[in-house]
């Protein structure tokens, strides 16, 4: 065991010294050609259009970076990151938008108040009454006593919440945002999110990888519902915009200059958390991390907390998602919950992740880049594409011609981005940059 | 021309070798024993002959014919039977089912081969319709070389049959298997009690790291003072 | 006396028709899990693609049904079926069998299966477009009304004709499984080889075949539970995900691995779905004058509103994987 650890201590010191001696010529090459691939962008799209296409794709990459430590690092498949995405974008708007001065000034404010502390008072009284057999109580009569209260609580709150909100819809709109800078947003956004994740790991991690993946599909549909239909918090269907930037906007500096700024905001936090993560990695936290990945058992019997640092793990990966989505969200300038789609919010990400290389946190950025910019410019490609089809569809088979063509290019695009996972997860399982794992004697 | 005859055979898990040649002959009608230290060897080369894992080097022979890395099911279709050392029965099928479950492949005489089944087994045919899992350990046993005899196999390998077993089932066991010989079934199997089952061995073959270090008729091995004090136990 | 024919109406019959489909759902999802140990997230657009080509067999020939006394889509479902079962071994052979003889971990199992159900949706949706349509093209949906010989019970039970076909196809359909699992050489092996697959090899079990088998069944029972759904409202393409949580919370109700916990907690999490959705305020209405106020006043008193019925399922799933991750019926994969 102690010379174990001794190798230990020898392979971390071989890990700083070892790093620079191999050329990375496989990342000079694929950055090279992503750089050309960029220019080319600018030069055909104009630096407006282009310069909107990188911050997106860096607000990608910062969650791509959140599922490649869960999935990359952790083996943890995360199938709902639209969820954390859109609890980051609603953090955005909240804290970003200006007070409602009306609503906050009506006596509906305080109604609303009432049935939140209402809530906590449930919340508290369920808690306490599901300890009441310390008190002797037995635990038969806890538990149903306990789900009786919850009940009714619920009931209780849910129905006069619904009076309330339906009140504040009808002549407020909405509550309206806190009126803070967009920043804070981002970071409350990372806490939701870290939050979220942290109930939805504590249930799931201990079990079955599989029921991450399905759980965490469930949160984000479940979070999406909510946005959508708590119109009295999101304004719903009806969308909220423009949202603040935490820089000057376009109206002040012109499009491009703004855009570049607000780049430079998130390549800032991507080189940041670049830098802490790959530390993490490094250090005997990461190793662990990546011990219980690859072998869970003898990880186990060396005494290490394994839900525990699964639960670290999955945690950290949910708080980027929130930063990552609530910068994306400040950046599109409108709140629609609506446009969080699975495909394009969760799946997009997933092929970032395993084709740039999954634990490869330089691979991850290139995976997010070069993955949106194929994404972006496929648009016009797929309608081309589609329109090539119809006519020999129509010629061949007398198919109606659909009517809504662009609702038709984006299901292209389901499908590519599905054929695409089959086939990296078949031929390129470790993605274009792979981890470097060191095998040691 | 004997039943199973192994030539020189590596083989082992990931790329490491366990076994570093091991050579063996078991003629058609004869109990075969191995045994040998913890880590010498034994499970892998049955695993070997079954094809559970890669042999690198060497032959492996049934009746004159190569059979290595052939898929178990192959195997099982040219008369060879496994019993593994642990999880060796399906636990929710009844006991019936995994009997049935022996004879997948030959699904015309399941009945005659139940009722032979049943015969050598008497506690089984009252269990029939109890789930496996419920059963006693060595019932358990049972139902797994039942179900393994089921094919009708002209060589039948036992990993371990009476590990954990207490030795009245022991007993039991190695008696079931010599009545289970003498129907005209080949047995190659793995002991850690060598001396019971040297004792009902036509041969023995005394493995250490991989390789053999005696090879004799199970008597001998008895006999002889120098295998007695490596590996008897005195 | 109404209010209970409203209540039966409202949530026997339509908890039933709920629980039968994800009953059906979450058998398919339950056999892969048992045979190759990986949550099938495919599973949903594989009976949207059974509905679709019932859909596309009831378009091109809408007078079948007329000579059997049928609706059309029924008749056309074993042929749907069969479809559907050949699009699932294909996709295992295509897409999964790579990858199992890699002997990759199950979750990524689970991320090629996402791969598939994109495709598949991606397709479906490009020829079927968003929008729902009914799959009685050219019938009549039949309604039938039973008149209850109750004193003072005006209102009459309600079941359309699609309920029935259901509630019969239903039936056929798990006896149909059990006699399959418990009395056939293949249905045995199958389950053999969920208890311990290789000993099922070791045994000479061809696990390839018992494999192309799971997959016939899986996609003629996904084709049989879309077409169900699709028959009672009307077929929509773009349910993926809204079918797949309650699916699943269904399968790992019952126990991860075990086709009749699979039913019955399908039937679990359909009844929990409806009760959750259903407006209780009818069922007091008859108390109304005795009533607390805000109870009286109350017009809806649904525990969850039908736009969030998602959270249902996803409720009972959390609570499962707390208190008893086994399921109900002890799951063989835990």
């Amino acid at each position: 065991m102690s010379t174990q650890q001794q190798q230990g201590q020898h392979e971390h010191r071989e890990d700083l010294v070892a790093a620079p001696s191999r050329f990375p010529l496989r990342e000079v090459v694929l950055f090279a050609i992503l750089m050309a691939a960029i220019l080319g962008v600018y030069a055909a799209m104009g630096a407006a259009y282009s310069t909107r296409m990188l911050v997106e794709a860096a607000c990608y990459a910062i969650l791509a970076l959140g599922l490649t430590i869960q999935w990359g690092y952790a083996g943890q498949f995360n199938a709902g990151v639209m969820g954390f995405v859109a609890l980051g974008g609603y953090s955005a708007m909240a804290f970003s938008m200006p007070v409602n001065g009306e609503f906050w000034a009506s006596p509906l404010s305080g109604e609303l108040g009432m049935v939140v502390l209402m809530a906590l008072g449930g919340v508290m009284v369920v808690v306490g009454a599901s300890r009441l057999h310390h008190l002797g109580v037995p635990r038969r009569l806890r538990t149903g006593l306990a789900v009786a209260l919850a009940l009714l609580f619920y009931l209780l709150v849910s129905a006069r919440l619904g009076v309330v909100t339906e009140q504040i819809e009808s002549q407020f709109g909405y509550i309206g945002g806190l009126g803070l800078p967009p920043w804070l947003g981002w970071i409350v956004g990372g806490v939701l999110a870290g939050t979220v994740g942290y109930f939805i790991g504590k249930v799931c991690l201990g079990l079955r990888s599989d029921y991450l993946a399905i759980a965490t599909l469930g949160i984000a549909e479940i979070i999406k519902a909510v946005l959508k239909n708590a119109d009295w918090l999101t304004r719903g269907t009806a969308t909220v915009s423009p949202l603040p930037w935490p820089v000057p906007g376009p109206a002040e500096v012109g499009f491009t200059l703004a855009r570049a700024l607000y780049f430079s905001v998130t390549a800032v936090m991507i080189v940041v958390i670049f830098f802490l993560l790959t530390r993490a990695y490094h250090a005997p936290w990461g190793r662990m991390i990546r011990a219980i990945r690859d072998n869970e058992i003898s990880a186990a019997a060396m005494g290490k907390d394994i839900n525990r640092r699964r639960l670290e793990i999955f945690v950290l990966g949910c708080i980027l998602m929130g930063i990552g989505g609530a910068t994306l969200g400040s950046f599109n300038g409108l709140f629609d919950p609506q446009g969080y789609l699975p495909l394009n919010h969760t799946f997009l990400v997933l092929v970032m992740v395993i084709l740039g290389g999954p634990g490869n946190n330089l691979g991850t950025i290139f995976g997010a880049f070069a993955v949106y910019i194929i994404w972006v410019m496929s648009e016009p490609l797929a309608l081309a594409v589609l329109e090539l089809a119809i006519t020999f569809g129509e010629g061949s088979f007398g198919w109606d011609a659909p009517t809504n063509l662009d609702s038709r290019a984006l299901q292209a695009r389901v499908f590519v981005i599905g054929l695409l996972i089959s086939l990296v997860l078949r031929f390129a399982p470790k993605g274009l940059l792979p981890e470097k794992v060191k095998h040691h004697g | 021309m004997p039943l199973l005859e192994a030539r020189d055979v590596y083989g082992g898990y990931g790329g490491m070798n366990i076994l570093n040649g091991v050579n063996m002959t078991l003629e058609a009608d004869q109990i075969g024993v191995i045994v040998g230290p913890n880590g010498a060897g034994k499970s892998t080369m049955l695993k070997a002959i079954f094809g559970l894992l890669v042999v690198t080097q060497g032959e492996i022979l049934l009746r004159g014919e190569p059979i290595h890395n052939l898929p178990p099911h192959r195997l099982v279709q040219q008369g060879m039977g496994f019993v593994p050392q642990e999880h060796n029965v399906f636990p929710s099928l009844t006991v019936k089912e995994n009997l049935q479950m022996g004879a997948f492949l030959k699904p015309g005489n399941v009945k005659r081969m139940l009722k032979q089944i049943y015969d050598f087994f008497p506690p089984l045919y009252d269990k029939r319709h109890q789930p496996a899992g419920e059963l006693s350990g060595g019932q358990r046993q049972m139902v797994a070389m039942g179900r393994a005899l089921m094919a009708e196999p002209s060589v039948l390998l036992l990993d371990e049959p009476t590990a954990g077993l207490s030795p009245l089932y022991m007993h039991e066991i190695f008696a079931q298997v010599k009545q289970v010989n003498s129907a005209g079934v080949g047995i190659l199997m793995v002991e850690q009690n060598a001396k019971q089952a040297l004792a009902i061995a036509d041969k023995g073959f005394v493995l250490a790291a991989g390789q053999n270090r005696f090879t004799d008729t199970g008597a001998a091995l008895l006999a002889d003072p120098e295998v007695a004090r490596s590996f008897l136990g005195g | 006396m109404n209010e209970l024919v409203f209540f039966f109406n409202y949530v026997v019959v339509a908890g039933s028709v709920t629980g039968s489909i994800y009953a059906i759902g979450a058998v398919g999802v339950t056999l892969v899990f048992s045979i190759m140990r990986f949550a099938h997230f495919a599973h949903a657009d594989m009976m949207t693609f059974g509905a679709f080509t019932v859909l596309l067999l009831t378009t091109a020939f809408p007078g079948a049904g007329a000579a059997l006394g049928l609706p059309t889509a029924v008749v056309m479902l074993p042929l749907a079926m069969l479809l559907t079962a050949a699009l699932a071994v294909g996709i295992d052979k295509t897409f999964y069998k790579p990858l199992r003889a890699h002997g990759v971990k199950p979750i990524v199992m689970v991320i090629a299966s996402l791969g598939v159900t994109l495709m598949l949706q991606g397709l479906i949706r490009l020829f079927a477009g968003t929008s729902g349509e009914s799959l009685y093209v050219d019938d009549r949906k039949e309604i039938f009304r039973l008149a209850l010989p109750f004193e003072g019970a005006r209102a009459p039970i309600v079941v359309t004709e699609p309920q029935v076909i259901l509630f019969v196809l239903t039936i056929v359909c798990v006896v149909g499984l059990h006699l399959f699992l418990s009395r056939s050489r293949l249905g045995k092996a199958m389950r053999a080889m969920s208890d311990n697959p290789d000993l099922a090899r070791a045994s000479g079990i061809n696990t390839n075949l018992i494999v192309a088998v799971t997959w016939v069944i899986v996609g003629a029972l996904a084709a049989i539970a879309g077409t169900l759904l699709s028959l009672d409202v009307t077929f929509k393409p773009d349910l993926s995900f809204f079918l797949l949580l309650p699916i699943f919370a269904a399968a790992i109700v019952g126990g991860v691995g075990h086709p009749y916990g699979a039913i019955a907690g399908g039937f679990v999490v359909g009844f929990a779905e409806t009760l959750a959705v259903f407006n209780w305020s009818v069922l007091l209405r008859p108390f109304h004058d005795n009533l607390p106020e805000w109870l009286a006043s109350a017009d809806s008193l649904a525990f969850v509103g039908t736009e969030y019925k998602i959270v249902v399922p996803f409720v009972l799933l959390v609570a499962i994987l707390v208190w008893r991750p086994t399921g109900i019926f002890k799951g063989k994969v835990i």
